[in-house]
């Protein structure tokens, strides 16, 4: 028991003690205190403004943005807590985001991904050749595009962009990717193809996704928490969130009562 | 009167009433159209007769002005088309960097009590009078250019400075249009990645923002080129080729404007022709701008 303690602490990626969100007067997220494990997938799950994106947006400190946004309560990654002991430019390197709309900039495909390494600093061509290459492989985007590297990216397909912007974020060499439901303007064929790539991923990357699609929690995650109106109802393993839910909520919500 | 008949005649009374709002509205946006086409046609009417006396190449390119000589008359405007420029393009060297650098100000940096007074601020910019701006020239510039370069003070730079002001208000306000108009998800992409601010700004948004900020400048030149009273008062307004930023210079406008009160016979005729030059010149930026504009649409699309 002790052993399997220190290897959880090990694995340990980000942690959130206590977190509250408020927007103005509206408590967007009520104490929120989660553990999310290295190289696997957790999964968000909830109905439309629960505060599944607001959280995730807290990890990168995306809600820095929001100009009535308040963060009280702690965020630890690595064991550094991000809103008292990090540079925020440095923290959004390390963790990186994918948006639910695909939003590549208006630049050529091979600019879209040298964007990242250029701003922090690469300027060597032959560098930036291999991190181009690298990244769009890693996004299994590599075979369709090789061809079309100076084109324009909002030129690709909806799903081709999406797992551009996925490449791009690859190329900074983040540690952890936050998903903002990245699928779901996304036909069919292209959720499946991400899909996919994040299984893959997940081998050298902790992910962290929300999602709408609870078969796409099922599929892809290890671990699932439930959020309903600000709260996390129930989290733990994705199989027994979805065969032998706790919480009456959530075997409610995953059964389709409502939601 | 059955009820029905009544009720045609309402049906008929109304179909009347909106067909003939429709036609007043056609005639008020005929009003506009037929203005350019008299103004055109009688600025050429007026100005293309000069070409049976001077060859085109001659008005355009010597530089030998001289109307009112009985003997040998001289109409050569090429010093007033470089010095158009001239003036033109050292105020764009000093305003489009000022005005762009407040639009990103504007639409990026700041908000609230601090935007509002800037924004009326450079809306009241663009209501003064051209001949207020011309006193400011004459009391401020041209001294302080007197002072700082030499010279007499009424010059190239001096009528720069004050057009690159009288362009600000063009460039501000279509520049941070054109800068809003860049979607947020380019910013929240860019930032997500670690990049700051301002790199977002300088490498995603600004090139995000170019046509509209493009077509800003070729506006702000248009209303440079187009410019009359304010550089009047103080660019010195010798009929000779500029020579550098403190010579004395003459534009195109100046040089209608100066003669116009006591020219007579072709020598008023030239300063039509003069005003076909501006014309065609103001034209052909308009084409610029709505080609860049188009251009912009198409490529959001």
């Amino acid at each position: 028991m002790a052993v399997e303690e220190t290897e959880r602490m090990n694995d340990l990626k980000l942690r959130t003690e206590n977190l509250n969100l408020y927007y103005g007067g509206l408590h967007a997220l009520k104490e929120i205190s989660i553990d999310i494990f290295k190289n696997r997938v957790t999964a968000f799950i909830g109905p439309s403004g629960c505060g599944k994106s607001s959280f995730l947006k807290t990890i990168n400190r995306m809600n820095d943005l929001v100009p009535i946004a308040k963060v009280e309560g702690d965020v630890f990654y690595d064991g550094i807590n991000i809103y008292k002991e990090y540079d925020v430019t440095e923290l959004r390197k390390r963790i990186g985001m994918v948006f639910q709309k695909p939003n590549p900039f208006p630049m050529s495909v091979y600019d879209n991904i040298a964007y990242g390494p250029r701003v922090h600093g690469i300027t060597k061509k032959s560098a930036l050749n291999e991190t181009v290459e690298k990244s769009l492989k890693a996004a299994v985007l590599w075979d369709e595009v090789s061809d079309r590297l100076h084109e324009p990216a909002l030129g690709l397909s909806g799903g081709q962009q999406q797992r551009l912007c996925i490449a791009r974020v690859l190329a900074v060499e983040p540690d952890v990717i936050l998903m903002d439901e990245p699928t779901s303007a996304l036909d069919p064929i292209s959720t499946a193809k991400i899909e996919d790539l994040i299984y893959e991923l997940k081998k050298e990357y902790t992910i962290v996704i929300v999602t709408h699609n609870m078969q796409q929690a099922a599929r892809i995650s290890d671990t699932t928490a439930f959020f309903l109106i600000g709260e996390i109802v129930e989290m733990g393993k994705t199989d027994q969130i979805f065969l032998k839910p706790r919480d009456k909520r959530t075997e409610d919500y995953i059964s389709g009562r409502f939601g | 009167m059955s009820n029905r008949e009544g009720c045609l005649l309402r049906i008929k009374a109304r179909r009347f009433y909106e067909s003939a709002v429709h036609k007043v509205l056609f005639l008020c946006a005929v009003i506009s159209i037929l203005a350019v086409v008299f103004i055109t046609f009688f600025i050429f009417q007026r100005g293309l007769p000069l070409f049976q006396k001077v060859s085109l190449w001659e008005f355009l390119f010597s530089t030998y002005w001289l109307p009112t000589d009985e003997a040998n008359p001289g109409f050569g405007i090429l010093s007033f088309i470089v010095g158009s420029f001239y003036v033109t393009f050292v105020a764009l060297g000093i305003g489009v960097p000022i005005g762009l650098a407040c639009a990103i100000f504007l639409a990026e940096i700041t908000e609230g009590r601090m935007a509002k007074v800037l924004r009326s601020v450079v809306e009241l910019l663009a209501g003064i009078p051209s001949v207020i701006y011309g006193f400011f020239g004459i009391v401020v510039i041209s001294k302080g250019v007197r002072v700082f370069f030499g010279g007499t003070g009424y010059c190239v730079l001096s009528a720069s400075i004050i057009l690159a002001i009288m362009i600000l208000p063009t460039i501000i306000n279509l520049s941070e249009v054109a800068i809003r108009a860049v979607p947020k998800d380019y910013k929240a992409g860019s930032l997500a990645l670690g990049a700051t601010h301002w790199q977002s700004i300088s490498k995603v948004i600004l090139p995000a923002a170019k046509s509209g900020i493009i077509a800003s400048i070729v506006l702000g030149i248009g209303r440079a080129v187009g410019e009359t009273m304010a550089v009047l008062m103080v660019a010195g307004n010798a009929p000779i080729m500029p020579t550098g930023l403190l010579s004395k210079v003459r534009t195109l406008t100046m040089n209608i404007i100066t003669d116009m009160g006591y020219a007579s016979g072709d020598h008023m005729t030239s300063l039509f022709t003069t005003g076909v030059v501006l014309f065609v010149f103001i034209m052909l930026l308009n084409f610029l701008v709505n080609a860049i504009t188009k251009k912009q649409i198409k490529s959001e699309r």
